[in-house]
């Protein structure tokens, strides 16, 4: 077993352990925090399909966004939060239902059936890309490559989803100001 | 050697992970991370899939878009929940019934 399946592992055993954990805490604070562990692992996992760029934009996306925000929200809204944390007694865990826990086995047991499946014939442009050569090497310059491509060949889809986050935000910041008391 | 089957194992748990969440709790900001753990997964796939496509790196772009698509969801998701819990004095999705005021 060499190091680099090894850290795969690891990985993938801490995301997945991270986020069972995240859904079965009873406190929603610490789960709150505990998908910060989540998301990094799953940064690392990005590294190892060769996408340091999509990695990193992970963290600096989603940890130092979408989790602040998060918190940001679930302190405001949350007027039982100090209760709550008091109040919590000998049970850790929250108690799953059976319903939901059957339609997620259900999806993993599809997921997994077809992943069985897939893996008899890849799609062609894998395949002839395999023989071509055109697979993505740990030597390649990715950075460069997807700067020149967001510039040129994907720059339509690129402006558009500018506007739409422009867009976002702005019905964001609508939505959550403060309304004029009458 | 990581095989794509690996990465397809691990993101096919991170979804059904997140399935559970959306369907089982019972607070709004815990089924946005629900959300966000689902996305995850399909960002995890695209990135993996993009591996064999030198040529367009459509894989990494595409999941570069995914990442922002998944920011704006959660501002304007959190936006709603800040105003649904200044209305409703709760953000338990039982208990919120009615669409108009």
């Amino acid at each position: 077993m060499n190091l680099e399946l090894f850290l795969f592992y690891a990985f993938a055993a801490l995301a997945i352990g991270s986020s069972l954990l995240v859904v079965s805490l009873k406190n929603p604070a610490r789960a709150l925090f505990l998908f910060f562990i989540t998301l990094f692992a799953m940064a690392g996992l990005f590294l190892f399909a060769l996408a340091d760029f999509v990695a990193i934009t992970q963290i600096m996306v989603y940890v130092g966004g979408v989790l602040i925000l998060m918190i940001f929200a679930f302190m405001l809204s949350n007027k039982e939060l100090l209760a709550d944390i008091q109040h919590i007694s000998g049970s850790f865990l929250s108690l799953p239902s059976w319903q939901s826990i059957l339609l997620a086995l259900g999806f993993f047991a599809v997921f997994i059936l077809g992943i069985r499946e897939w893996n008899n014939d890849m799609p062609e442009w894998m395949l002839s890309n395999i023989q071509e050569g055109m697979v993505i090497t740990p030597h390649d310059n990715n950075i460069q490559q997807l700067g020149i491509k967001f510039m040129t060949q994907y720059v339509l889809p690129f402006e558009v989803i500018s506007i739409f986050l422009l867009m976002a935000l702005i019905g964001a910041a609508h939505l959550s100001r403060k309304e004029e008391s009458q | 050697m990581i095989t794509l089957t690996h990465f397809l194992v691990v993101s096919a748990c991170i979804f059904c992970i997140g399935l559970y969440t959306v369907i089982a709790k019972r607070n709004a900001i815990m089924i946005l991370v629900g959300i966000e753990l689902m996305i995850n997964a399909a960002i995890l796939n695209l990135v993996a899939f993009g591996k064999y496509d030198k040529l367009n790196y459509s894989g990494q772009i595409f999941a570069l878009f995914a990442i922002v698509l998944a920011a704006a969801s959660v501002a304007v998701g959190l936006a709603i929940i800040l105003n649904v819990y200044r209305h409703y004095k709760t953000i338990n999705p039982d208990n919120i019934t009615d669409l108009r005021d």
